[in-house]
């Protein structure tokens, strides 16, 4: 599959982005005003501290949470001030999410946890084909239970890119791995990228894996630090860690 | 099968266990209702379809003697479908290998058969009419004497001992229930209903040609109490004693008034049951719901919309739902089963028509439904609503601040893992009170269900130890003068005789009746004596009658009110009597009136009908003895043996009801527990993983779990007792307002057995939990997010 998207083209854009959480007493200024443009087939590493707002951002893009302040834009389409249903349908028609802590359901083996999704996409790959591509092809009727963290993670992403999503939003996805596995999981994701021109976004705290992505943000204190174009990519299997 | 829906069956069987317990508290509620009913409608039906079938009478009289033609005179009698008339008398039997004479109520068969009140054979044959000495007998005095066809017993006929032949057992609509005019209770050894010839009955009591009973069936729509007024005159010129209508025939006031209570209980105690179970599950499918919030926020994440998360847990809440009810209808109909074979052993139906009791398995899926539904929806919706990036991270830790409570924890030095008992029960007092409530719902069901024993224990004691004092009561077969008192004294062995008069009575006062009895006490009586419980023997007033407490409450008598007394027996009269007293008796049930007053109001002589006897110990055969050969005298009870039967009658049922109201209390019990522990359990893996890691030991984590269960047990089981005595108290001012009314009194036994029987319940349940916490995998434990 070739990518016949135009690099040019903004899928997500924010405009003053606010988000507080009041807790008790205290507010928490987690995003203070970010303003922010992806574009199509764009893959993105989102770096900063630990608490920096990163989690908050990529929630908010993917329509799980929804800014205080500011206006959120997928393509056309506003994401703020719509309801919930028109916000799971969003999730449903347009995002896939890989979180850190794989969130499988259980209960299901790696073929139907790929095929939870597949059952309710518009235009689905087969969930064995999806699992295919992250070289899983033969752990299929594996239960979460028997597969490693490793395996795992690429059966929620090749949950997540079964549905062919316009953006892929993955929080930390090797935050819980070891660097080979974590290579394996990059691979994973950067092929998708490359293959599916899907754009990604990718939250780590990793500073080497800057280098597998088009473009770096540097998030702190809830503002967008800095925003760099990588001159050069390099495969995850080259990152040293 | 689509991937949601693999997921929901395969959690079903991850948590089967827990699935279980909650469909078993739930099954309990529908158990009850379901149980009741069927009980209830299977026997008032059965009742009904039998009357029918064997014609029984709606309208009943005896007499002197009257011709044979008054029978088609009756039966002109506007509104009579159908009459009868029969030869009937009461005689003492004399049964080979029995020492105690025994009483016979003889009614004669016609030779053509019975038209009305028809026996339905059970075994052997009817009697031949040209075989005179041949009877059929009812067959549970058959089956207590085994007098089985063939065999052979005396009896006094007309002042001669004759030998009858047994052709074959039957039952009758007339004496469902059996009991001898005047006992307290059933004694099919001693009491029988004897079914003899026409030509045979005539014979013995010189009646040919003639009857001295009638009973008549009513046209649809008939005017009863117009019809017993002209049967009455019919009857009067020869010696009519008053016509009455079913109400006022002894069996079928039993069976009505049994029928009836059983039908408080089926319209009070379910409800209960089903509210608390209802309540429960709603807690506990919550809870565990509630655990499924990670899952939700992911559904949500990937594309789930809110109402294809809400029918997921739904139809999981739906299956339980419908486990629990299928449950609860398969050992309804078994509890209906057993209760309805309790009833046989006492009411003589010759066939059962099983009542599934539509209504009650329709009402009771409905609300079983409507309860997991509930509470579904409610732990559903919460999570549901939450955006899916908060439900999918775990809640926010609660906060530990130190409180005054913690203060007073660390005061008492206690140890680690006690430390974090109280805590967790502390840090979610929501969570501890649901299986708090729930464990006392259960301690409560049992104290509500054991505590009529209690009253039926205490009933006896009194009855049998404070007022009646005499070893032997003999009944007459007819009221005799005072004089018979003088004549007892010469049997053999006899030291003391005292009259009385007895007779059992419908009660009535405004809207509100009982079926009771009067007492005719005779001044300077020493054996059976009227107590009240704080002042003692009670001295009868000169007018008027003496009414214990707890009946006043529920006739809702006053002193001076007047109270109209229906007799059961002949002769039948109606009195109306002022209250004169009403004494402290826990356990009274009867009306007292002193003879004077007694036979002044019915403008007779006084009159005995009882002869209470004090006897030298060893005199007891000779005494027996002599009674066979005494016409007058109609049965003779030895209060020893009384009092053995009424033992062994009460434990043989209070085996069977015990057994399913403990087993309903331990099932709730058993439910909450587990699933409290198991969902204690899993949320809190983690944390007892670590304490394992630290180097506790398996007894001292397991402590942990099982000491809060445990500990929560403790508390539950005193708001139980409140609860049930709550409970209680409301099952008996439901059932006082009828025939019969229940002491309000909870020993402390009780209340002991049903704490202690949680209790163990309890400790099982967490027991089997505590089990899985061996089996926890340490590694996987700790690397589980939560
Ligand atoms: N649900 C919440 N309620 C209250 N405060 C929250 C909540 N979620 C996040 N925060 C706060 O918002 C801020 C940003 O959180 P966020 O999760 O976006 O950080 P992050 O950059 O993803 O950090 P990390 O790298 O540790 O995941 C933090 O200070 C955090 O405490
Ligand atoms: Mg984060």
């Amino acid at each position: 599959m070739t990518d016949t998207r135009d690099r040019t083209v903004p899928v997500f854009r924010t405009e003053g982005v606010t988000r507080v959480y009041k807790t008790g007493e205290v507010a928490v200024h987690a995003l203070r005003g970010v303003d922010l443009s992806l574009v199509e087939g764009e893959m993105v590493v989102l770096l900063g501290a630990s608490g920096s707002g990163k989690s908050t951002l990529l929630n908010i893009l993917g329509g799980l949470d929804q800014p205080t302040e500011g206006r959120v834009f997928f393509r056309e389409q506003e994401l703020t001030r719509v309801s919930d249903r028109a916000l799971t349908t969003f999730r449903r028609d347009h995002v896939g999410f890989v979180f850190q802590f794989y969130n499988l359901v259980p209960s299901l083996n790696a073929r139907e946890n790929v095929a939870l999704v597949t059952e309710i996409a518009r235009h689905p790959m087969r969930p064995e084909e999806a699992l295919e591509r992250v070289g899983l092809g033969h752990r299929l009727d594996h239960f979460p239970a028997e597969l490693s963290g490793g395996e795992q993670q690429r059966v929620a992403i090749a949950r997540a890119i079964a549905k062919r999503p316009d953006v892929l939003l993955c929080d930390e996805p090797t935050g819980a791995l070891d660097s080979a596995t974590g290579v394996q999981v990059l691979e994973a994701l950067t092929q998708v990228n490359n293959e599916l021109g899907t754009a990604t976004v990718l939250i780590t705290h990793n500073a080497s894996i800057r280098r597998i992505a088009h473009r770096v943000v540097v998030l702190a204190d809830g503002q967008v630090k800095s925003d760099e174009r990588n001159t050069t990519r390099v495969a995850p299997h080259e990152v040293s860690w | 099968m689509r991937a949601l829906d693999r997921k929901m069956l395969r959690d079903l069987r991850r948590i089967w266990a827990q699935t279980l317990a909650i469909a078993l508290v739930l099954g309990c509620g529908i158990m009850v209702l379901v149980g009741a009913h069927s009980t209830q409608l299977t026997l008032s039906g059965t009742q009904a379809a039998y009357y029918e079938r064997q014609r029984f009478g709606d309208v009943f009289a005896s007499m002197t003697r009257a011709p044979a033609s008054v029978v088609r005179a009756a039966a002109e009698i506007d509104g009579v479908a159908q009459a009868e008339g029969r030869i009937g008398f009461g005689a003492v039997l004399d049964i080979s290998g029995m020492e105690e004479p025994a009483t016979g109520r003889i009614v004669s068969l016609p030779p053509e058969g019975a038209a009305m009140n028809v026996p339905v054979l059970v075994r052997g044959r009817l009697p031949d009419p040209e075989h005179a000495g041949e009877v059929a007998i009812n067959s549970f005095f058959g089956e207590a004497n085994q007098l089985v066809p063939g065999s052979h017993f005396g009896a006094i006929l007309n002042g001669r001992l004759t030998q009858l032949t047994v052709t074959g057992w039957v039952l009758s609509p007339e004496f469902v229930y059996t009991i001898a005019p005047g006992a307290m209770m059933p004694d099919n050894r001693r009491f029988g209903v004897i079914w003899l010839n026409e030509s045979a009955a005539a014979a013995a009591m010189d009646m040919a040609g003639a009857v001295n009973e009638v009973a008549l069936r009513l046209a649809r729509g008939a005017d009863e109490r117009a019809v017993i007024a002209a049967l009455d005159a019919l009857l009067d010129p020869y010696g009519g004693t008053g016509a009455y209508g079913r109400d006022r025939q002894l069996s079928h006031a039993f069976l009505a008034g049994e029928l009836q209570q059983l039908g408080v209980m089926s319209t009070y105690m379910p409800p209960v049951f089903l509210v608390v179970s209802a309540f429960l599950v709603n807690m506990v499918l919550g809870r565990l719901i509630k655990m499924e919030r990670p899952q939700i926020g992911l559904l949500k994440a990937v594309g789930y919309g809110t109402l294809d998360i809400v029918w997921h847990y739904l139809k999981l809440a739906i299956l339980i739902g419908v486990i629990g009810i299928v449950l609860g209808w398969l050992v309804g109909w078994w509890i209906g089963s057993a209760m309805i074979a309790l009833y046989q052993t006492y009411f003589g139906f010759p066939f059962i028509l099983r009542s599934a009791a539509p209504a009650a398995l329709a009402i009771s899926a409905a609300l079983g439904l409507a309860t997991v539904v509930l509470g579904g929806l409610r732990a559903v919706w919460a999570s549901s609503q939450l955006p899916p990036a908060v439900a999918m991270s775990p809640p926010a830790p609660p906060s530990f601040s130190r409180g005054y409570v913690d203060r007073a924890i660390a005061w008492l030095r206690v140890r680690q893992t006690t430390m974090m008992i109280l805590r967790s029960i502390l840090r979610w007092p929501g969570r501890a009170a649901i299986t708090l409530f729930g464990v006392s719902a259960s301690v409560g069901v049992l104290v509500m269900s054991y505590f009529m024993f209690d009253s039926i224990d205490i009933m006896a004691a009194s009855m049998f130890e404070e007022s009646n004092r005499q070893q032997v009561t003999l009944s007459l077969s007819q009221s005799a003068p005072e004089s018979a008192v003088i004549d007892a004294l010469s049997l053999p062995g006899v030291r003391r005789a005292e009259g009385a008069f007895s007779m059992p009575a419908r009660l009535v006062h405004g809207h509100r009746t009982r079926l009771s009895a009067l007492m005719g006490h005779y001044e300077g009586a020493e054996l059976a004596r009227l107590v009240d419980d704080r002042e003692g023997p009670v001295a009868l007033p000169a007018d008027g009658v003496v009414v214990p407490q707890i009946l006043a409450e529920s006739l809702d008598l006053r002193i001076g009110d007047m109270l109209r007394i229906e007799m059961l027996a002949p002769p039948r009269e109606v009195l109306d009597l002022p209250v004169a007293r009403v004494i402290e008796q826990a356990m009274g049930q009867e009306v007292h009136i002193g003879a004077a007053a007694l036979f002044r109001a019915m403008r007779v002589a006084p009159q005995v009908n009882q002869i209470h006897l004090l006897v030298e110990a060893d005199a007891m055969p000779a005494l027996n003895q002599a009674i066979k050969t005494t016409p007058a005298v109609a049965g003779l009870a030895d209060w020893a043996d009384v009092r053995g039967q009424f033992d062994a009658t009460l434990s043989e049922n209070l085996l069977t009801m015990v057994s399913i109201y403990t087993l309903i209390g331990v099932l709730i019990a058993i439910g909450v527990v587990y699933n409290a522990a198991r969902i204690q359990l899993s949320e809190r893996s983690h944390e007892l993983a670590s304490l394992r890691v630290l180097g506790f030991t398996r007894g001292e984590v397991g402590f942990v779990l099982v000491g809060e269960m445990m500990l929560l047990t403790l508390v539950a089981i005193p708001v139980g007792w409140v609860l049930g005595y709550g409970m209680a108290s409301g099952l008996v001012s439901q059932m006082a307002t009828d025939l019969y009314s229940v002491p309000f009194i909870i020993t402390r036994r009780t209340y002991a057995y049903a704490g202690l029987v949680v209790f163990v319940a309890s400790l099982g349940a967490v027991l089997l939990v505590r089990r899985r916490l061996d089996r926890v995998d340490l590694a996987t434990a700790l690397k589980a997010r939560e």
